[in-house]
C-alpha cells in the first residue's frame, strides 16, 4: 500500500504539489494523469523518496518514508522498482548487465542464477537474447522495455512508470501497455504510472488520479472518471483527443 | 550603496561557505563509505582509466619541465662554479613541488574533467536517481572508486613524472650545459634525501583526492542539459588548480619546515 497524506512540494518557492492526499491499494494499478509540469513526476519521485516533502507524510506499506535517511529508504527501496521516462539505462554496461544491477549489488544468487533470470525478464519483455547489446544500440522503445526488465528483475512489490509511453509511436505504446498489464498480473504488483496519455490510462489502471497545477482534484475508478463533471478534466481530456487526433492525421 | 556592496561581499562569502560546506559533506560521506569493502573491479577499471592512460601527457609535461628548470639554472650555477649542484636542485626542485604541483594540475585536467563529465552526464540523463533508486549509494558506487583511484594513481604519476622529469634534466645537463653525467647523478645522490620525494608523494595523495571528490562534487551538482556538463567541467577544472596551488603552499609548510 502507498499513502501520501497532506503532502506539500515546492522548488524554489514555486508549488509543485499542494495538500496531496491519496492512498493506493496493494495489486493495484494507479494511473495519475495531468498537463507537463502539473505535478506527476514530483509525486512518483516523493513516493521513491528521491526527494522529500516539505510537509505531510508518505507511508509504503507500514514504512513512514517521509524522515527516514538514505540508509532506511533503500530498504524501503528494495521493494520497489521505477521505469524512468528517458529508461536512465547505465549506457556504459550491457543490457544484461543493466537487468542483473540489483541482483548483483543485493544477493548473493549464484552467475548462472542471474543468467537465467535476466534472460527470464527480458523474454518478458520481448528482447530475448539480447544481453549483450549496449544501450546506445536500441531504439526507444526497446530502452523502455529493459527499464522494465530491470525494475522487475528484483521482484518488486511496487512499480512506479515516470512516461512509460512517452516518445514512442502508437505500436510501441500499445505494447508497452500490453507489458505494464502483463507485469501486473504475473507478478501482481502495485503500479503507479505517470501519464499524459488518456487513452493509455484507461487502458492500464484501475483508477485515475488526476493533478491540475499541483492539486489532486480527482481520484476514481476508470468508467467513473470519463464521467466526472469537472472542467478542468474536460479541457485536459479535449486537449489529449485533439492532439491524438492531430497525430492520426 | 556602501550597505548594497556589502551585501553582495556577503552573499558571495555565503555562497562559498556552503559550497566549502558541502564538499567536505561529500569527503565525509564517502571516508564513511570505506568502511564497506570497495567494489575493487571498479576501482582497478578507474586507475587504469584516470591513471595509466595519464601516462603520455604526465610524461611529455615532466620532461620539458625538467629539461627547461635545468635550462635556465645550468648556465648560472655554471658561471658561479655550482655545477655540482644541478642535479641536486632539479632533483629537488621536482621531487618537492613541480612533480607533485604539474602532475596534479595535469590530472585536474584531465582526470577531473573526465570525472565530472561522466558523472554530470549520468545525472542528467537520470542514472543517480536509478542507481538510488535500486538502494544502490552514488557515494559508494561512483565516488569511493574513483577516490582511491586517484589517491593511488596520482602518486605513482608523480614518481613516474619525477623519474622522467630528473632524466630531461640529465639530457640538458650533459648535451647543452657541458657538465658530466657523473656530476649529474652525484650531485642528485649527495643532495637529495628522501623525504625531498616522500614529502612530494604525500602533496600528491591530498592532491587526488581533492581532484576526485570536486569531480565528484561538480559532477552530482550538475544542472540540467549539456551547457550544466560543460560548465560542471569546467568548474572541476578551475576548482581543482586553485586548490592544488593552495594547499601546496600550507602542505610545503607543514612538511618541509
Amino acid at each position: 500500500m502507498i499513502k501520501l497524506e497532506n503532502v506539500c512540494k515546492s522548488f524554489d518557492g514555486v508549488p509543485a504539489l499542494k495538500d496531496v492526499s491519496l492512498e493506493i491499494e496493494d495489486g493495484e494499478t494507479m494511473a495519475i494523469i495531468g498537463g507537463s509540469g502539473s505535478g506527476k513526476s514530483t509525486l512518483l519521485r516523493l513516493i521513491i523518496g528521491l526527494i522529500k516533502p516539505d510537509s505531510g507524510r508518505i507511508w509504503i506499506d507500514d514504512d513512514e518514508i517521509t524522515h527516514m535517511d538514505e540508509k532506511e529508504l533503500d530498504r524501503v527501496r528494495l521493494k520497489m522498482g521505477m521505469v524512468f521516462q528517458y529508461s536512465a539505462l547505465f549506457d556504459s554496461m550491457t543490457v544484461g548487465d543493466n537487468v542483473s544491477f540489483g541482483l548483483r549489488e543485493h544477493t548473493d544468487l549464484s552467475e548462472d542464477k542471474i543468467q537465467e533470470i535476466v534472460a527470464e525478464k527480458l523474454e518478458l519483455v520481448g528482447l530475448p537474447g539480447m544481453q549483450k547489446m549496449m544501450p546506445g544500440e536500441l531504439s526507444g522503445g526497446m530502452k523502455k522495455r529493459v527499464s522494465l526488465a530491470r525494475a522487475i528483475a528484483f521482484a518488486p512489490k511496487i512499480i512506479l512508470y515516470d512516461e512509460p509511453s512517452s516518445g514512442l509511436d502508437p505500436i510501441m505504446t500499445g505494447k508497452i501497455d500490453d507489458l505494464i498489464i502483463h507485469a501486473q498480473k504475473e507478478l501482481n504488483v502495485t503500479s503507479v504510472v505517470v501519464t499524459h496519455d488518456m487513452a493509455s490510462a484507461c487502458h492500464i489502471s484501475d483508477r485515475i488520479a488526476m493533478i491540475y497545477e499541483g492539486e489532486l482534484i480527482a481520484v476514481d475508478t476508470v468508467k467513473n472518471f470519463k464521467q466526472i463533471d469537472d472542467p478542468r478534466i474536460r479541457a485536459f481530456m479535449k486537449s489529449v483527443e485533439l492532439h491524438e487526433k492531430g497525430e492520426r492525421e | 550603496m556602501l550597505i548594497r556592496v556589502l551585501e553582495a561581499i556577503g552573499r558571495y562569502v555565503l555562497r562559498k561557505l556552503n559550497y566549502t560546506g558541502e564538499i567536505v559533506m561529500l569527503l565525509i560521506a564517502t571516508f564513511r563509505q570505506l568502511n564497506h569493502p570497495p567494489r575493487w573491479k571498479h576501482v582497478l577499471r578507474q586507475m587504469s582509466h584516470l591513471g595509466v592512460d595519464s601516462l603520455t601527457i604526465v610524461s611529455l609535461t615532466m620532461l620539458f619541465t625538467g629539461m627547461v628548470l635545468t635550462l635556465q639554472i645550468g648556465h648560472e650555477l655554471l658561471r658561479f662554479g655550482a655545477q655540482n649542484t644541478i642535479g641536486g636542485i632539479v632533483a629537488i626542485g621536482i621531487g618537492r613541488e613541480l612533480g607533485p604541483v604539474l602532475v596534479g594540475v595535469v590530472c585536474a585536467g584531465r582526470v577531473g574533467a573526465a570525472i565530472t563529465a561522466e558523472i554530470s552526464t549520468m545525472k542528467v540523463t537520470e542514472q543517480i536517481d536509478a542507481l538510488r533508486v535500486m538502494a544502490t549509494s552514488p557515494v559508494g558506487y561512483l565516488i569511493v572508486p574513483r577516490m582511491i583511484a586517484c589517491a593511488c594513481m596520482v602518486p605513482l604519476l608523480t614518481v613516474f613524472g619525477d623519474i622522467i622529469g630528473v632524466l630531461g634534466g640529465w639530457v640538458i645537463a650533459t648535451k647543452y650545459v657541458g657538465i658530466s653525467s657523473f656530476l649529474y647523478m652525484n650531485s642528485i645522490n649527495v643532495y637529495v634525501e628522501a623525504y625531498d620525494m616522500t614529502g612530494g608523494i604525500v602533496k600528491s595523495v591530498v592532491f587526488g583526492v581533492v581532484i576526485a571528490v570536486l569531480g565528484c562534487y561538480y559532477g552530482l551538482r550538475c544542472p540540467d542539459g549539456a551547457e550544466g556538463v560543460g560548465k560542471a567541467t569546467t568548474r572541476t577544472v578551475v576548482a581543482s588548480i586553485i586548490m592544488i596551488f593552495m594547499l601546496n603552499v600550507f602542505l610545503s609548510m607543514l612538511l618541509y619546515r
